[in-house]
């Protein structure tokens, strides 16, 4: 198939509908518009559901209930957004419904402003909702990857019955590249998905002797079983720590002084002022964590050549994935950290420049 | 022996946990015995709310799903347009529907969501021991009004099958009361139709249920039903305030 040149934002959510999403719930905020947009046009098109929610919390409760009869579902929105949906993830992920949720990143705290952020961090990897409980945080770095992580999401989110998040930005949402897209799931396979592996879900039955009946749910008041509950969540979380770890690595090398770590759009602009350096001599090398969570511990710390004098974390927050970095390094060399907020994205020159400093 | 009652097929075996005098009971028995006679208890779901029905999943014997606390609304609609061959319910309380759930519920019968609501209205909330509601009565001690419900503080109840009367697309709405058999008798006729709505994909359906609540009022079973006719009837009158299908617009 030939490549399209389209939005983030757009690619996104075609992959989506390629890979089977059906039901789409959101509300409308900047810069993730032409997302939801994209939804309303093509939804009744495919013959799914494209509802506009009266709020951001009722979209992640739709999807909530969707995910719950067993059908693949999607949300997105943007950082103050994300922030609203909090209470329905942490439901999502305490009930094991299977969703995708989408992070078009903009600059915060508060309103913040429209520009490209990546200061949702904490909150898509250390839980912005309540309780004990992890997403699996998966974070793109062109459009192309943006699209291709759609499909890679509903499949981890039904593999594991857990909520999945990409963790985009502003960036990305707004950037046009070129992008081929995968196969798209014809009706058929669509259908078939929709209970493989689905057993726990709300459907029909076919009399009433079928089956006994399903919940949906993550109330229990006994505390012996609900210690159960969130142990057996957390084996399911220790099976896709040691799976599903993705990451890439960047000129990495024994001759390596330095070694930096970031993801997303950031990354993109590290790997720029990489090149540069090593035209002048100089080499750096890039750990690019693909999934936040479960995060790459291991593969950075066995990353850290004989040669390398200092660990720098590149992040366009005010430094959020250090704290995972220095876990990773665990003191073995110093971890510095260079970062721009307000939806200032920092140039290749100014990494670069950064960088040299500490040769 | 012969049989003339017997436990509906749609209720598990397991014993409800309401208080003596409680009407969740009764509003359970309703529903389920309205979808047993129906024939829809293979292809319902419904969604139990947070509040003193929130076992409701363990009580009715066909899929159900908790909600967080007022989102039943958006929950039944994920769940309804996700599988449109199932009938959706939810059941919620006037904490839950009125107060913290009031844009959910608003805006699935805007959108005519084709699932049933029914609302229990017992001017209290219950679970967390006896608080103001939505729909506390003007002058009504709570344990968060202890001086009575002050209306220049607080404002007055809300009236939601008033408040939903306004929109165009709900397709019937009808409070009802539980202080009597004949009461009750008249409300089974209510849940009746508003499931044959759903099971006839007619669009949104809403039955409110004028009920009491002796443990956190602090008065007998009986009483409270005296005290319910008394203030709450003519503050929320019974009556249909939709219903498309008979022509009342």
């Amino acid at each position: 198939m030939a490549k399209i040149l389209m939005k983030g934002n757009e690619a996104v959510a075609e992959a989506a509908i390629r890979a089977g999403c059906r039901l789409y719930f959101a509300y409308p905020i900047t810069p993730q518009s032409e997302l939801i947009e994209y939804m309303a046009k093509m939804m009744p098109k495919v013959g799914g559901t494209f509802i506009q929610a009266e709020s951001e919390v009722a979209a992640i409760n739709m999807v909530y209930g969707a995910g719950g009869a067993g059908k693949r579902v999607m949300t997105s929105s943007s950082s103050p957004g994300i922030s609203l949906k909090q209470e329905g993830i942490s439901y999502i992920a305490g009930a094991q419904i299977p969703a995708v949720i989408i992070n078009v990143q903009r600059g915060g705290p508060g309103l913040g402003d429209i520009q490209p952020g990546q200061a949702d961090y904490f909150q898509a990897v250390k839980g912005g909702g309540h309780g004990d409980y992890h997403l699996i945080v998966l974070a793109p770095s062109s459009v192309q990857e943006f699209a291709d992580m759609a499909a890679d999401a509903f499949d981890l989110a039904d593999k594991y019955r857990n909520p999945v998040l990409i963790l985009g930005d502003g960036m990305l949402g707004q950037m046009m590249e070129p992008v081929e897209f995968k196969h798209a799931k014809t009706d058929e396979e669509i259908a078939k998905l929709g209970l493989q592996h689905k057993d726990w879900c709300i459907f029909p039955k076919k009399d009433e002797n079928d089956r006994h009946h399903h919940e949906i749910n993550s109330l229990e008041l006994d505390p012996s079983v609900l210690e159960k509950h969130v142990l057996n969540i957390y084996s399911k979380y220790a099976e896709i720590e040691k799976k599903e770890i993705r990451y890439e690595q960047y000129n990495v090398s024994p001759d390596n002084e330095v070694l930096c770590v970031s993801f997303g759009t950031a990354s993109r602009i590290v790997k720029s002022a990489i090149d540069d350096l090593k035209a002048k001599g100089k080499s750096v090398g890039l750990i690019r964590p693909i999934t936040l969570w479960p995060y790459p511990y291991e593969q950075i710390a066995q990353a850290i050549g004989p040669r390398v004098k200092k660990v720098y974390v590149l992040e366009l927050n005010m430094g959020q994935m250090i704290d995972d970095v220095k876990v990773a390094v665990c003191g073995k060399v110093p971890v510095e950290f260079y970062g721009r907020v307000g939806g200032i994205v920092f140039t290749p020159a100014e990494v670069e420049q950064k960088l040299e400093e500490s040769f | 022996m012969e049989v003339i009652a017997t436990r509906p097929k749609s209720l598990t075996k397991l014993p409800f946990t309401y208080c003596p005098g409680c009407q969740h009971g009764v509003a359970h028995r309703l529903i389920a015995e309205s979808i047993d006679e129906l024939g829809m208890q293979n292809n319902m779901t419904g969604v139990a709310p947070v509040g003193c029905s929130v076992f409701a999943y363990k009580f009715f014997d066909f899929d159900m799903a908790e909600a967080a606390h007022g989102r039943a609304p958006a929950v039944a609609t994920g769940m309804k347009r996700a599988r449109p061959e199932m009938h959706v319910f939810t059941y919620q309380g006037d904490g839950d529907l009125a107060a913290i759930g009031t844009a959910e519920i608003v805006h699935a019968a805007n959108r005519g969501e084709k699932i049933s609501v029914f609302f229990v209205n017992n001017a209290i909330y219950g679970m967390t021991g006896g608080q103001m509601a939505p729909t506390t009565l003007p002058g009504m001690k709570t344990s968060t009004s202890p001086y009575g419900r002050n209306v220049d503080d607080i404002g007055y109840p809300i009236r939601m099958c008033e408040l939903l009367a306004t929109l165009v697309a709900p397709y019937y709405i009808e409070r009802v009361s539980l202080l009597s058999p004949q009461e009750i008798i008249k409300a089974k006729k209510a849940v009746l139709k508003a499931l044959t709505y759903n099971k006839e994909g007619k669009g949104f359906t809403f039955i409110e249920f004028v009920s009491t609540c002796p443990t956190n009022w602090g008065v007998d079973p009986v009483k409270s039903r005296d005290w319910a006719r008394e203030n709450m009837l003519p503050f929320f009158k019974a009556g249909v305030y939709r219903d498309k299908g008979e022509g009342v617009e």
